[in-house]
């Protein structure tokens, strides 16, 4: 991502403090959510980015890009994201998780020349995903508090350092890349973004503008999902319509 | 001696509980999934025979009052309000809620008309069973459908739908609270609402 040292410093230093933060906080149902003024701010502001800009975009993006070439960013850009799923899953010891995205990683760069194209899911070497987030939580750190940050959309506190610690630590691919690479790199995750809001427009606009509290309806979903994806049934959510 | 009479106790008041509990549950569990494996059928039925939307509404509207307890659903997502709302409120709003309802979600089975669902395991959660389906979308990518059933109502109806771990009924009672908030309580004007909704 091209930050300098001292930017890389200020945001682990950020990172730390989020993640005393978050160890302080206690296990969390679904409205552990302190920071709903401030959040709700994020979520209009985040709205008015989607509606204006990654939504029309993403539309006029599918619209002139041929579906071969969308594909073709999405998966350059996934495949250099694989080496830090790699360094997660290595932290999280799961030995085959890692080699399952190396070799993935490896079949791409070469036979998919350089990750344009995907043959290793034709033979069974799917993505494992993997985020710092998911690390911390594997060793046994808490979601710590709600909170919707600006772009990036919801996340918790443990996520949200989690991904400050993905963007500038853990991704080797940043620390490879030179120009003009880095800026392709760029160009095909922003391909990759508008290709997503595409597939997953009918869903996404379901949430933002169809429901009566988008905000209040972003973070359930967002929360329930991501315990799904990290198997944390000890914060399952589970009503129980019976006994009211 | 007494080892011998503890333990012929033991396997007595074992047998007794088996006969007493061990079927009783098994019973349950079995219907639990019976009503999920009906439900599902039906459901494949109505994605292959519908032609129009009012009739996908109408008839998802039917499986809808058979195979879920609507009293209960509709109550829950009205949140601490139900206990101070008359029974007559309580039943006008279940029929708007299970119209919205019908019409919010039919939609939803259109995308994955054609695909194949599978009866996964059934879990023991104590006051309910929880039934687990798959979608088969493409053989990569599969979607977990979990059917919470209980049969507190009388007889066995599911009372959530957890979609990818998306709880069904926890999303409407955040949309039903927040449709509510905006009638200023009132369940009357609120059962107005939603039928312009979903």
């Amino acid at each position: 991502m091209g930050f300098k040292n001292s930017q890389i410093s200020i945001f682990t230093l950020l990172g730390v403090v989020m993640l005393v933060t978050a160890c302080s906080q206690a296990p969390n149902a679904l409205d552990n959510d302190p920071l709903e003024l401030v959040n709700r701010k994020t979520h209009e502001l985040n709205k008015f980015v989607d509606s204006n800009f990654i939504s029309p975009t993403s539309v006029g993006y599918s619209a002139l890009v041929p579906d071969p070439l969308e594909n073709s960013l999405s998966n350059f850009s996934g495949n250099l994201s694989l080496p830090g799923k790699v360094v997660n899953n290595i932290l999280q010891f799961d030995l085959k998780a890692a080699g399952q995205n190396l070799s993935r990683f490896i079949v791409n760069s070469s036979i998919g020349l350089l990750g344009i194209f995907d043959p290793a899911n034709r033979i069974g070497l799917y993505e494992n995903s993997s985020d710092f987030g998911q690390t911390l939580h594997r060793w046994g750190f808490n979601e710590g508090a709600y909170i919707e940050l600006p772009l990036f959309g919801a996340s918790n506190f443990r996520d949200g350092v989690g991904r400050f610690v993905d963007m500038t630590l853990l991704d080797p691919s940043s620390y490879v890349l030179k120009e003009p690479v880095t800026t392709y790199r760029s160009v095909a995750g922003v391909g990759a973004l508008l290709q997503a809001r595409q597939i997953y427009g009918d869903q996404i606009d379901a949430v933002l503008y169809e429901s009566a509290d988008s905000y209040a309806q972003n973070k359930l979903i967002y929360l329930q999902r991501r315990r799904f994806q990290l198997k944390d049934e000890a914060n399952e959510v589970y009503i129980d319509p019976y006994s009211e | 001696m007494n080892d011998h009479f503890n333990f012929r106790r033991l396997f007595v008041s074992g047998l007794i509980a088996t006969l007493v509990a061990g079927p009783a549950l098994a019973i349950s569990k079995g219907r639990a999934i019976k009503l999920v494996e009906s439900l599902i059928g039906e459901i494949s039925l109505m994605l292959n025979s519908v032609k129009t939307e009012t009739e996908l509404t109408s008839t998802f509207e039917r499986i809808v009052v058979k195979y879920a307890d609507m009293n209960v659903i509709s109550r829950s997502t009205l949140g601490p309000r139900a206990r101070s709302a008359s029974e007559s409120e309580l039943r006008t709003f279940k029929k708007a809620f299970q119209r919205y309802f019908a019409r919010k979600y039919s939609k939803q089975f259109l995308n994955f008309s054609g695909s194949q669902i599978i009866l996964k395991d059934t879990q023991d959660r104590g006051k309910f069973f929880e039934v687990g389906a798959s979608i088969i979308v493409d053989g990569s990518s599969n979607i977990d459908v979990n059917f919470r059933v209980s049969d507190r109502s009388g007889e066995p109806r599911f009372f959530d739908i957890i979609l990818e771990g998306i709880s069904l009924l926890a999303s409407e009672r955040v949309e039903i609270g927040a449709l509510l908030d905006n009638s200023q309580g009132d369940i009357g004007l609120l059962s107005k609402n939603i039928e312009e909704l979903g």
